[in-house]
């Protein structure tokens, strides 16, 4: 990395810790995200476009992160239990998703 | 746990997670990666729980532990014919999860550590909330719609009705009202308002939809739920949540793209709905029936492929309907085995969403390094002899390159009239799809086998041994 590009990128860094949002900074993560997973999707085989859709499905139920979150208090409300209920639809999708995922890449074989 | 720890940790399972997908750029691979996408996972859940706000620890494990079975013994039992409905029903899951723990969030702030200081939602958590709500709302209610039509619960043909596009602007309006006046003044009502018409305007957009699109409304849904747990990422201001929603909803755009472009459709037309209703009533009967077709036995089939040098073999969803590919198989492995050079032939939309064809091929034991997709193999029709087609129409119909009157022109197709003989086995002319009748059926180096797949592949193995 050149010089001007840590220096710019350090400049970056300080005026993003002294005035930005932190909605600001989780945005930049998001966009970045998006150009990662444009050029990590272009290329993923057509093969295993069906496989790539039941992962990412597997992938999108990190919601139950915020799951646990909601679910975590140890007084019931309506909070807990609908928190609760999304730890076990989000469940389903995590085992569900990587399991069927796994299933289908062990058809994949190559010729003897 | 320090919250550094922490961060770092999520850090890592949001790498495992992008490791995951670039394992699917090749077969080989691809197996790895799922264990790194399992491992980010469990990294992410593990880390979670040792959260200080996180106490109840038997329910969320109990709740976690069904989950589980039910995921698990669905995913092994699962026919991989029905794999589009399985994803269907899996974005809708994802999607009321996020709205789920959204409406938790406005209920109880606190247990995400975004109250305000009067114990409230701050402005931009309200956005948040209004926007993840919504995406998660139409998310489960339309992939519910797409479950129940691809598994056959709901017809398939396109509900449209006078005004519809108009209702549903005006119900998205006053949805988008509700979540602004939510933001501004947050109550339970408008909230809530906001909400149900989500949860209507999920089936409202998706019922004018007809079958044949629904390779593209599964792709487009499975973009949404990436949105929707991104969004639940931005409330908890967790990056990991962000950044695996975004790729997943950058990967599903990307799959809505590809199978709009094979279609050569835009979203926008699809997302209008109708195609294939009346087409599949007016087309067709126009020509059909009058023109002479040779028909042939499947000793005359067998006789073709076996003195063949090469062939390739265009598969449908036909193939799959009629449970054909173990016997394709055999048929395959025959005409190998007595030197005959086989590939397959896959059109991005064979089947009933991405790749499916690939899968069901791979299923049946034919090995992925003969099965070519539509770039790879068009160029090599004109050195092939018999290009033989199970259970496809409108993907090898050459009136999509020569008559710009056809609903489907300017589609890309696999070129199989350039093969020296073309080998179609269906069971009778009907109109696919789009329907459309197909000039191929009547070409003259064109010979039609009538009969079902699975019966047609027995008959030309039996025919060939």
């Amino acid at each position: 990395m050149s010089q001007a590009m840590i220096d710019s990128a350090q400049a970056a860094t300080q005026t993003a810790q002294s005035s930005a949002d932190p909605f600001i900074l989780s945005f930049t993560v998001f966009v970045l995200a998006i150009f990662v997973g444009y050029h990590v999707v272009w290329n993923v085989t057509p093969a295993l476009h069906t496989p790539l859709m039941s992962v990412t499905n597997a992938i999108s139920s990190i919601v139950i992160v915020g799951a646990i979150l909601a679910a975590g208090p140890v007084e019931m409300n309506l909070a807990t239990v609908l928190g609760l209920i999304a730890v076990g639809l989000a469940g389903v999708n995590i085992f569900g998703g990587f399991m069927v995922t796994q299933r289908m890449l062990a058809m994949f074989k190559k010729r003897q | 746990m320090s919250a550094n720890m922490v961060a770092l940790a999520y850090l890592i399972a949001a790498v495992l997670i992008i490791l995951a997908l670039k394992g699917l750029s090749s077969p080989e691979s691809s197996r790895r990666g799922n264990l790194f996408g399992m491992i980010g996972m469990l990294i992410a859940v593990l880390v979670t729980l040792q959260l200080p706000g996180v106490q109840n620890y038997a329910w969320i494990l109990g709740a976690l532990a069904v989950g589980a079975v039910v995921g698990g013994s669905v995913a092994r039992k699962i026919p991989m014919t029905h794999m589009p409905q399985l994803v269907a029903f899996m974005h809708s899951l994802v999607g009321l999860a996020a709205v789920l723990i959204a409406v938790s969030a406005v209920y109880d702030p606190a247990a995400y550590g975004i109250a305000a200081n009067d114990g409230g939602l701050h402005l931009a958590s309200r956005i948040e909330l209004f926007l993840g709500t919504f995406i998660g709302a139409i998310t489960f209610t339309a992939s519910l719609v797409a479950f129940a039509k691809l598994q056959g619960l709901l017809s398939g043909t396109p509900v449209t009705f006078k005004g519809q596009h108009f209702v549903n602007l005006m119900l998205g309006i006053v949805m988008m009202i509700a979540g602004i006046v939510f933001c501004i003044d947050p109550s339970w009502s408008s909230f809530l308002l906001m909400l149900a018409i989500a949860l209507v305007l999920g089936v409202l957009l998706i019922i004018p939809i007809g079958g044949a699109d629904m390779p593209v409304i599964v792709s487009m849904l499975n973009s949404y739920s990436g949105w929707a747990a991104a969004g639940i990422g931005f409330t908890l201001g967790n990056n990991m949540l962000i950044i695996a929603g975004a790729l997943v909803g950058s990967s599903g755009a990307i799959l809505s793209y590809i199978m709009c472009k094979a279609m050569n459709r835009s979203l926008f037309n699809v997302l209008l709905g109708g195609f294939g209703g009346q087409a599949s009533t007016a087309g067709g009967a126009a020509t059909a029936g009058d023109r002479p077709v040779q028909a042939g036995a499947a000793e005359d089939a067998a006789f073709l492929l076996k003195n063949a040098r090469s062939v390739v073999i265009v598969p449908g969803y036909g193939l799959a309907v009629a449970r054909a590919q173990h016997a394709l198989k055999e048929v395959v492995d025959s005409l190998i085995a007595s030197g005959v050079d086989v590939k397959f032939a896959i059109h991005p939309v064979a089947g009933r969403m991405p790749g499916h064809m690939n899968v069901l091929l791979a299923e049946a034991d034919v090995p992925y390094d003969i099965v070519y997709e539509m770039d790879e193999i068009n160029p090599e029709f004109s050195d092939t002899d018999v290009a033989l087609v199970l259970g496809a129409n409108d993907v090898v119909n050459p009136a999509a390159k020569t008559d710009s009157s056809s609903p489907i022109y300017g589609m890309p197709i696999l070129e199989v009239t350039k093969a020296n003989h073309v080998l179609v086995v269906k069971r009778s002319l009907s109109v696919g799809y789009a329907g459309l009748d197909n000039d191929l059926f009547y070409m003259d180096k064109t010979m039609m086998l009538f009969d079902d797949a699975k019966k047609a592949c027995e008959a030309i193995l039996h025919a060939i041994d």
